[in-house]
């Protein structure tokens, strides 16, 4: 390809470069930087780390304070624990409920697939926002869900089911679904079905075939779309926020109180240092299932 | 088939007067450590149909897509026309190709397609629509001007392409398996309209294929590739008759190999020592061997004949059919020889029902004249 | 065969599960959908037809002009998302080596599972060093939300186009090359009409994604720049109201319509798609 411009080569690979690394990269230095400082009433609220002595001299004050408090404090650990508890709990829900509907849909008639496939897409596209808030109208005590459970005699007084955890989880659990049905989808579909055919030729029942053929060749898919939804899940504000209670305990929850209520620029900082150090083996392993997944077509 | 060729199949190939119009000097091309195309010199002249023929990976599409000018060339240096083209963009060559997938612009009509060219020189509307014209008619698809690609059969989309490279009317066509997706029958019937439309235009043709037949039906000249290097450049009738190598031999056609050493060398023959033939050969020989020489005589089974009572054939050898591949047109038998080693050879099917067909574990005497086998030194 | 015959076996079984998954998804909507159009205050106490929330819905200022400053920077984020995204998408697709193709690679799927709260943080701060340093932006607003959501946007518009572009037959470039076309022009006359329908539904993407977004917006916003997330969230906060289901019926009503024209739009390019490789497929079998 040397005979293309070598300039519009660079331009390419350049400019999509230089705009991430400036706003995407390069943030998070600032927010180990800032991690490191104290808060202050000030404008910006926190204290600088470098500061000039005079004569070149340059003084660094580093506080590791607000990681020690993050040790040390029960709230803390909790919150993060709490987070991917949840999140790893919604993760699983979705993948039982995602899994049977991506194979439904991989195994229906040829023209239903895509109408099936966007109909499980449109929720996506309408807002994320407007769509937790649906579920207050649903789960509050004087709710649909509790009205219709009373009507037809189930219960004989209201559920609480908002402001619990349980709410936190239909919340997550229904925000993204779609994002494991479309890679299982993906994978299901690829799957060659000959294979099937070749195993119950010899003599391998319908179940232990999708225990032994299916399921296998699914797993980068499968593992690939739970990332999808674990990652995000773990930092998730809105959620939390509005369908969990006071005791609903998430770190993105907390960084946004830390942040907005608290005006502690620097601890919100070391929350999210923290929240991204523990999202990179996830991180990781989602690319390289979502690397193989490819490969396996 | 008409027969204005300039090469016939008979003739040996003698290269032109004048300066060839493609001289690729000791090409190289690397990809990291691994040489897709290894030290490869060719010349070809004006109005040659040459083919570059190999099983894939060989490098022949390489080589191609470096006089295309979508590689760069490691090493060495490609003349265009007495031109160094070895590092001109590929916008800027005499040279068109067809693609192995034909490459249709899907979102453009045949017209289109065939223009698109004709546009980027800059040709005036009028004339352009007239070369479209010309060009719709040479490949006979008049009536599909306005349909899109994916309104026409793979024989169509064959000939828009075949259209579209041709409408410039550059010096060389390059053409990258031009047949490859047609099935047998067409492909048969296109490999002579190929020819026809190259002789009619009078355009160097350089093919690459993996086909031995479409290279032989087609070509003035093939050039044999094996991993990245050129094992031989002749027309296809000295290739077949004449290989220089076993790999030759044994690419093109199928061929009994015995090994032996030059047991004497005469004037114009060598006597051949087989151990695996179990007796010694006589093999007309234009060089002369040096005796004691480890060699491979090699021998078409088109050519090993029953021995008759009247004809008594040099080189006898005797053994038992072991299998019999019946094809129609021919039979191929697999003879076992008293020292284990298998030859074959091939009856033309003359009588619908031979009344004494050869049948397995029958004895059969074979030869072959000493003037059709050749010698490969080892 | 098989195929019917894996389905007859199974499919009372799966259409139930599909039938349940749908209702899932969509019931939530389907209710407020249902409940905007109710006479009441009283967002579950059905009280009648009525559709005075929409009327009071056009006499909320302030919800207004939040939309409209939602639509102003979506449209320009969505603009720019295409454009940074495709210039992403080529480099991944078509330069298979160079230096910083590994990070490129990680930074355009980063963000389309990174927790927003994470980029709006970091972004904010990264704004807040710019102006102390170099004096740009000059306070937050509309251009700092702009370039926060073209940098997560992206992302996902590279996704869309890398797909398309990996799927599309190398030689139609290098035929038009051949041609006597130069690059550029390749690029205008080739590439862009055969990519278009990708870039038309990331387009739509990231405009819905950026119309959608709260999170990082609430970080990098200023005062005076209030988009309609950040409305209907301080609303909401306060509990349900029967004009943010109004206004959800309104997004639902649009974005179905937009993703129905992508949807149309994809579909129409998975098919020329699956043509193109079919074509070379064939071609490649025959010779091999």
């Amino acid at each position: 390809m040397r005979w293309r411009l070598p300039r519009g080569r660079s331009l390419i690979i350049g400019v999509p470069w230089l705009w991430l690394g400036l706003f995407f990269l390069l943030p998070f230095l600032f927010v180990l930087k800032i991690s490191l400082a104290e808060p202050a009433l000030a404008q910006p609220p926190y204290t600088e780390l470098f500061s000039a002595l005079g004569d070149g001299l340059v003084s660094v004050t580093l506080n590791f304070g607000n990681y020690l408090l993050l040790l040390d404090d029960p709230l803390y650990r909790a919150a993060l624990f709490g987070s991917l508890k949840i999140a790893a709990i919604s993760t699983l829900i979705c993948l039982l409920l995602g899994y049977p509907m991506a194979y439904a849909i991989a195994r229906s008639p040829g023209h239903w697939r895509l109408p099936l496939l966007m109909l499980v897409i449109l929720p996506f596209w309408t807002s994320f926002l407007i769509r937790v808030y649906a579920w207050i109208g649903i789960l509050k005590g004087n709710g649909l869900l509790n009205n219709l459970l009373l009507w037809s005699g189930l219960i004989d007084q209201p559920l609480e089911i908002l402001h619990t955890p349980i709410a936190v989880y239909i919340g997550i659990v229904y925000s993204y679904l779609p994002f494991v049905v479309l890679p299982l989808y993906a994978t299901l579909i690829r799957l060659d079905l000959t294979l099937l055919e070749a195993a119950a030729d010899l003599g391998c029942p319908p179940w232990k075939q999708f225990l032994q053929i299916t399921l296998p060749l699914s797993l980068p898919g499968l593992i690939a779309g739970g990332m999808l939804v674990f990652i995000p899940a773990v930092g998730e504000f809105v959620i939390p926020d509005l369908l969990g209670g006071p005791n609903t305990l998430m770190i993105g929850k907390l960084m946004w109180t830390e942040f907005f209520s608290n005006k502690d620029w620097p601890l919100a900082s070391s929350l999210a240092a923290v929240l991204l150090v523990v999202l990179i083996v996830p991180f990781v392993a989602m690319r390289h299932f979502e690397q193989k997944a490819g490969e396996e077509t | 088939m008409p027969s204005t060729r300039q090469f016939t199949p008979d003739s040996a190939w003698q290269a032109p007067e004048g300066e060839p119009i493609i001289r690729i000097d000791q090409v190289s091309k690397r990809f990291g450590d691994f040489y897709a195309v290894d030290d490869v010199s060719l010349q070809i002249h004006a109005g040659e149909f040459f083919s570059l023929l190999g099983p894939s990976g060989c490098g022949k599409t390489t080589l191609l897509r470096m006089l295309a000018g979508f590689e760069i060339p490691s090493e060495g240096r490609i003349l265009i026309d007495g031109q160094d083209m070895t590092a001109v963009p590929p916008y800027e060559r005499p040279v068109n190709m067809m693609f192995q997938s034909y490459a249709l612009f899907p979102h453009m009509n045949v017209a289109d397609n065939i223009a698109f060219g004709l546009k980027q020189e800059g040709m005036a509307k009028s004339e352009r629509q007239s070369r479209v014209a010309e060009m719709l008619s040479l490949v006979q698809i008049e009536k599909l001007a306005t349909r899109k690609p994916h309104q026409l059969s793979g024989g169509q989309r064959q000939r828009v392409a075949l259209a579209r490279a041709l409408a410039k009317h550059p010096k060389i066509l390059l053409l990258d398996e031009p047949l490859g997706a047609l099935d047998k029958k067409l492909r048969e019937q296109t490999q002579f309209e190929l020819v026809n439309i190259q002789e009619r235009l009078g355009i160097t043709f350089i093919v690459v294929t993996h086909d031995q037949e479409e290279a032989m039906t087609m070509s003035s000249r093939i050039a044999l590739m094996r991993d990245g290097r050129v094992e031989q450049v002749d027309p296809p009738r000295r290739l077949y008759e004449y290989p220089n190598s076993r790999y030759a031999a044994d690419f093109i056609g199928s061929v009994n190999l015995l090994e032996g050493f030059v047991l004497a060398q005469e004037e114009d023959r060598v006597t051949i020592r087989s151990e695996e033939a179990g007796t010694d050969l006589e093999v007309t020989h234009g060089q002369p061997l040096i005796p004691g020489t480890p060699v491979t005589l090699a021998v078409r089974p088109e050519k090993v004949r029953l021995q008759t009572t009247e004809n008594r054939l040099p080189n006898a050898l005797s053994g038992v059919i072991k299998e019999i591949a019946y094809l129609g047109d021919v039979s191929i038998y697999h003879v076992e020889l008293p020292t284990g080693k298998r030859v074959q050879f091939t009856q033309s099917n003359i009588q619908a029902l031979a009344e004494q067909p050869l049948t397995w574990e029958d004895s059969v005497e074979l030869g072959w004249q000493a003037n059709s086998c050749g010698v490969l030194e080892r | 065969m098989s195929k019917k015959g894996v389905l007859k076996r199974r499919f009372p079984l799966l259409l139930t599960l599909l039938v349940f998954g749908y209702a899932f998804l969509y019931g939530p909507i389907l209710s407020l959908i249902v409940y905007s159009f109710n006479e009441s205050r009283l967002v579950t106490v059905w009280a009648g037809f009525s559709t005075r929330w929409y009327g009071e819905l056009l006499q909320n200022d302030q919800l207004l002009s939040a939309a409209w400053l939602s639509v102003k920077i979506a449209a320009t984020t969505a603009s720019g998302a295409v454009i940074l995204g495709t210039l992403a998408a080529m480099a991944l697709v078509r330069f298979r080596r160079f230096r910083g193709r590994a990070s490129l690679q990680v930074m355009v799927t980063a963000p389309l599972v990174m927790p927003e709260v994470i980029i709006g943080l970091s972004l904010l701060l990264l704004f807040v060093a710019m102006q102390e340093t170099i004096g740009w932006p000059s306070g937050r607003g509309q251009t700092t939300i702009t370039i926060a959501h073209m940098t997560f946007a992206m992302a996902y518009v590279t996704v869309i186009v890398q797909s398309r572009l990996a799927h599309m037959d190398r030689s139609l470039e290098e035929a038009a090359l051949d041609l006597g076309a130069r690059p550029v022009k390749v690029f205008f006359t080739i590439t862009l009409p055969l990519i278009a329908p990708a870039l038309m539904a990331g387009w739509l993407l990231a405009f819905t994604l950026s119309l959608d977004d709260l999170v990082v917006a609430s970080f990098v916003s200023g005062p005076g720049a209030t988009t309609l997330p950040m409305v209907v969230y301080s609303s909401v906060r306060l509990g349900v109201s029967p004009e943010i289901n109004a206004l959800a019926t309104i997004v639902v009503l649009l974005v179905s319509v937009a993703v129905l024209v992508a949807g149309v739009l994809l579909y129409r390019q998975e098919k020329r798609a699956q043509m193109e490789m079919q074509l070379t497929q064939a071609n490649n079998q025959a010779t091999k």
